[in-house]
């Protein structure tokens, strides 16, 4: 189960509003790459996963992107401060206010709204780990994106924390797949799916 | 530990509590790593007293160590998304 501590993993103080960087921060919220989909994929990969060092890892990644989640939800929150009519409609985020005033809903940059579509849980250890690596480097390549696009230092900071993690956590993930293809049958990997073919004699 | 302000204390258990979140992870993949495993021990002594001390004198951390008082502390202390977080 999950216990919730009160602090950030890496602290967020936003002292400039912008509300047109919050609508494209947001993305890392609820769209396809995000920590919300990271922190699902993962979450959900773990049951099936017959290595319990693995099913760990899934575990552990899975609720540090929780709190990842958190920081990015907390950036957003800051950027919305104190806005007036005049700033919502010129800074372009009247669309998301219409719906959501300055409350914290789960969509992409582009509006699309955050869904389990994003992800896989293929309930096959070779395949999940491989789609925990690219699930990674899809995060990566979002936060370097996100790095061309701002310039304040407040927000530089966290953001440059997050690209950081998801490096750490590919590395993570590289490994389990190299333990995971050690305990296969070394002859043929692909030759069953250890979390269907052989029940309860993996681990 | 004794001379720290709340921001200070915060700023260090962020720090030690990182140091955890990271050997996890590595031990996770490297289950018998004798130096990671010895650096996790020796971080997590230092966190709890850091967590104990915060607790006691600035509030709780979690809802499972709150000094009730009379009245429900967890919620009296900032969110941590809050500026004043």
């Amino acid at each position: 189960m999950w216990t919730y501590e009160k602090r950030l993993q890496y602290p967020v103080k936003i002292k400039n509003p912008d509300p047109a960087m919050a609508k494209i921060i947001i993305t890392q919220f609820g769209g396809p790459d995000g920590e919300l989909a990271a922190s699902m994929r993962y979450l959900s990969q773990r049951y099936s996963m017959p290595f319990r060092d693995i099913a760990g890892l899934l575990t552990d990644i899975g609720t540090e992107e929780l709190a990842h989640m958190e920081m990015i939800c907390a950036i957003v929150h800051q950027l919305t401060r104190n806005l007036t009519p005049e700033e919502i409609k010129c800074q372009g985020f009247a669309d998301y206010y219409v719906d959501h005033t300055v409350g914290l809903w789960p969509q992409a940059a582009s509006g699309t709204p955050f869904s389990a579509t994003v992800f896989q849980s293929k309930g096959d250890a070779i395949t999940d780990l491989h789609e925990d690596l690219a699930a990674e480097q899809k995060a990566r390549t979002t936060y370097d994106n996100i790095l061309r696009l701002i310039k304040d230092p407040d927000i530089v900071d966290p953001i440059r924390f997050l690209r950081e993690r998801e490096i750490v956590h590919y590395q993570r993930f590289g490994e389990g797949l190299r333990r995971v293809q050690e305990r296969l049958d070394s002859k043929n990997f692909y030759a069953f799916n250890p979390e269907f073919d052989c029940s309860s004699s993996c681990k | 530990m004794a001379q720290m302000n709340q921001k200070q204390l915060m700023q260090y258990i962020n720090e030690v509590s990182f140091g955890i979140d990271e050997l996890a992870l590595f031990l996770d993949t490297h289950p018998m790593d004798q130096k990671a495993l010895d650096y996790y021990e020796h971080l997590r002594v230092l966190r709890k007293k850091a967590v104990d001390a915060y607790t006691k004198h600035f509030g709780p951390l979690t809802y499972r160590d709150v000094e009730t008082c009379d009245y429900w502390t967890w919620v009296q202390t900032p969110w941590p998304w809050e500026m004043e977080g």
